[in-house]
């Protein structure tokens, strides 16, 4: 390698020049761009080394359980880095998500050691935490011993950090002083507002602000062969997740409420009836005629295909949706959307694919090898400027003007709506060992109120009396 | 030795059954493991003040209920069909045995898609004959009709052929003589085919029912058991308690619920059945 190219990585790494200043300069030396990453990798993982002892794991190997998913990919695709910096060997099964959690919960309700790490979502952590299936990761992140002092944990994005830590007691604050780090996330996604700019400007509508003008818009855009706004409808928990309670958080509402110690529910609250109504009300006239078996699947694809017109739903879809063979690549656009007019910002609800590390690991010490690099700020950057590693957790990331560059170029306005909306996004629902149930219920609920099987007000009373009473039952109400 | 096998297959059969009925009588959520007791019947008691699995025991009758009689119907009707053997015959029989062949799960996505209100090809057919806006699986109303027809579309071959094979196989001669006695078609088909047939039609009914009431594949792959509750059958109930709820207590004895009632169909079928060869024999 020549010393003018080896010299300027390491003023990168340094700090001295920045990325911007890096690329014109590898330019000028007539370095491919290509070359250029193998290069600045290479050099990444020389800084990442010189600091720590990352081979303090050789010859030992690593075996992950893992989701099929963009953030899988950018992970193999980066994995030789990995090998070479620790000497360390990495096996992997993957599942697609459909039978992925099953996978999981059967892998670790048996107490097999056969997974060191595994991909999982946060709201899982709150069954296999309490159960004692995952460490507790503040041991290893505070450990400078274990962790390389770039890794820098400070960088993650605040509200996605705590979203992954819970001290166990059900409706305790996440990220709370005694909480424990269940898992590390790696990517996350925001529900926010992506839209077909072709389609809105072919009909005059103007990309709605508020809950008011989403399904005003969402009716403006719903003629014979395209639906208004996609949001998801099946019999799930990741019906309520997405759009649904992001919109409800910004009118300041709750799943369910602790006073004394003891949990109850919230969702009938006037405003939350409101708000119910009006989303009850866009589905049954500017809804997909299927939405009560619509998952995030057919949300994004429905999108791309031009079915629709608008999601409220994981920015990522829209993303994807964008690129890509899909017929509506590049037509896409996207908003920060907060559905209450009187809101300062949005309130995102996210979802954040995150790494955790299994009781059952016979070398946890080797596995926290492989998670602290895998979502660490080089790898993390890696994979936003080279592959589709969206939305990175690390805010250093964010601030990367190639990363800025190259989405707001492609994706316009996705840039901007991370930025506005970053502040308010976590996860909003109360940690409990119900979860699952109480929010599969509420789909379920919602599911009838949209088949007008149930009044909204009423079938929301029920809910609550439902929830109120499995709560009792598992002693948490 | 030759009980060996025999002992290690009792074994292997009975150690989770055990389980499962241990379990069933505890309070044991895995997400609450500092909760975990033993409550003996509690959770079967729940049951009784319980909607939610009075609705899972209707649906799941209404389901088995529906696609064993339609299936019957069809089945024989196509068995009748195919009777005689020719190669013709031969060969649709065949082909009608494809479906069968698809895994359950496969077929009901290929026919989510077909019935996508959007671009199905089923929903496109319905708007020539006039019906607009027919939601299929996504409709309470015309949810379980959905997964009733993919129930009939995967399994009545499965009736067809075992009829079928009862038909080819019963003696000529009463049907001769019912001939040259002039006694016409539909009487011979009532009072010599089916009561002949009656034991096929047990055996064909008694597995079909068997499998019906504990359908898992079709219905959560087209509806997660929605909209609604309309279609928690007692599988889609069960798994979502243990995987998703991680209520490992109530799943078990959801599922104890389930294999007593195969148990108990089982047993009035294999007792008629019993109780019809033994007819047929001339022992009573």
């Amino acid at each position: 390698m020549f010393k003018k190219e080896n010299d300027l990585a390491q003023q990168f790494l340094n700090g001295k020049i920045s990325r911007r200043e890096l690329i014109k300069r590898f330019g000028a030396l007539g370095l491919t761009a290509s070359s250029a990453g193998v290069l600045m990798n290479m050099h990444a993982s020389q800084a990442l080394a010189a600091d720590f002892d990352w081979k303090k794991h050789s010859g030992k190997t690593v075996k992950l359980l893992l989701n099929k998913h963009p953030y899988v990919d950018a992970m193999l695709a980066n994995i030789d880095n990995f090998k070479a910096l620790t000497g360390m060997e990495v096996e992997y099964d993957i599942f697609p998500e459909d039978v992925y959690f099953d996978k999981v919960t059967a892998a670790l309700s048996s107490g097999s050691s056969e997974y060191d790490a595994f991909m999982t979502g946060a709201y899982m952590t709150w069954t296999y935490g309490p159960a004692g299936w995952i460490e507790d990761l503040n041991p290893w992140i505070n450990d400078p011993e274990k962790t390389n002092p770039n890794y820098n944990w400070d960088d993650m994005l605040e509200g996605v950090r705590a979203s992954c830590a819970w001290n166990g007691q059900p409706g305790g604050a996440l990220g709370s002083d005694d909480a424990k780090q269940w898992c590390i996330p790696w990517g996350y996604e925001q529900n926010n507002l992506a839209y077909n700019a072709e389609m809105l400007d072919a009909a005059g509508v103007a990309v709605p602000t508020n809950m008011d003008e989403l399904v005003s818009a969402a009716a403006a855009l719903t003629n014979d062969g395209v639906y208004g706004i996609g949001v998801r409808g099946s019999r799930s928990w990741a019906t309520i997740h997405p759009g649904f309670l992001s919109g409800y958080a910004n009118y300041g509402q709750k799943d369910l409420t602790l006073t004394d110690g003891k949990l109850s529910a919230a969702m009938n609250t006037d405003v939350s009836k409101g708000f119910h109504q009006q989303w009850v009300t866009m589905i049954q006239n500017s809804g997909a005629k299927d939405w009560a078996t619509h998952t995030w699947y057919q949300v994004g694809t429905d999108l791309g295909a031009g079915k629709s017109a608008m999601i409220y739903d994981a920015d990522i879809l829209g993303y994807f949706m964008n690129g890509g063979d899909n017929a509506m690549a590049g037509k896409l656009a996207y908003a920060p959307f907060a559905a209450n007019p009187d809101a300062d910002a949005p309130t995102p609800n996210i979802w954040i694919w995150s790494l955790a590390m299994s009781k059952f690991s016979k070398d946890k010490d080797a596995a926290w090898n492989f998670m602290q690099w895998a979502s660490g700020p080089e790898h993390g950057l890696f994979g936003a400027t080279k592959m589709d590693f969206v939305n990175p957790v690390r805010k250093s990331v964010w601030a990367d003007d190639m990363f800025r560059e190259r989405l707001s170029s492609t994706y316009p306005g996705y840039v901007e709506m991370h930025d506005i909306s970053a502040p308010g996004a976590k996860i909003h629902f109360t940690p409990q060992p119900l979860f699952f149930d109480l929010t599969t219920e509420w789909a379920a609920s919602m599911q009838k109120m949209v088949a007008n099987e149930v009044p909204v007000d009423e079938g929301l009373d029920q809910l609550a009396e439902s929830v109120n009473k499995q709560l009792e039952e598992a002693g948490l109400g | 030795m030759l009980s060996l096998p025999a002992l290690l297959i009792c074994i292997g059969i009975l150690v989770p059954f055990v389980t499962a009925i241990y379990y069933s009588l505890q309070r044991y959520r895995l997400s609450q493991p500092w909760a975990r007791e033993m409550n003996w019947g509690q959770n079967y008691l729940n049951f009784m003040t319980d909607p939610g699995f009075w609705n899972t025991l209707s649906v799941s009758m209404q389901y088995a209920f529906y696609t064993v009689a339609l299936e019957l119907l069809l089945g024989l009707g196509i068995a009748l069909l195919l009777q005689r053997r020719t190669r013709t015959n031969n060969f649709i029989s065949i082909m009608l045995l494809m479906p069968l062949m698809t895994a359950p799960a496969l077929a009901a996505l290929m026919w989510k898609l077909m019935t996508n209100p959007g671009f199905g090809v089923l929903s496109y057919l319905l708007t020539l004959v006039g019906i607009e806006d027919f939601r299929w699986g996504s409709a309470p109303g015309s949810a379980m009709f959905t997964v009733v027809l993919v129930d009939i579309w995967v399994y009545t071959p499965f009736i067809m052929i075992l009829l079928l094979a009862g038909l080819r196989s019963l003696p000529k001669q009463p049907f001769e003589a019912a001939a040259l006695d002039g006694v016409p078609r539909f009487q011979q088909f009532y009072r010599i085919t089916l009561p002949m047939l009656t034991p096929y039609i047990l055996t064909a009914t008694l597995f079909r029912l068997l499998e019906s009431i504990q359908q898992f594949d079709i219905i959560y792959a087209m509806t997660q058991g929605g909209p609604g509750d309309r279609l928690t059958v007692f599988q889609v109930e069960a798994y979502l308690n243990y995987f998703q709820s991680t209520n490992v207590g109530r799943s078990a004895a959801l599922l104890m619920i389930l294999w007593a009632i195969t148990f108990f169909i089982s047993n009035i079928f294999i007792k008629n059945w019993l109780r019809l060869r033994e007819r047929a024999r001339g022992e009573i």
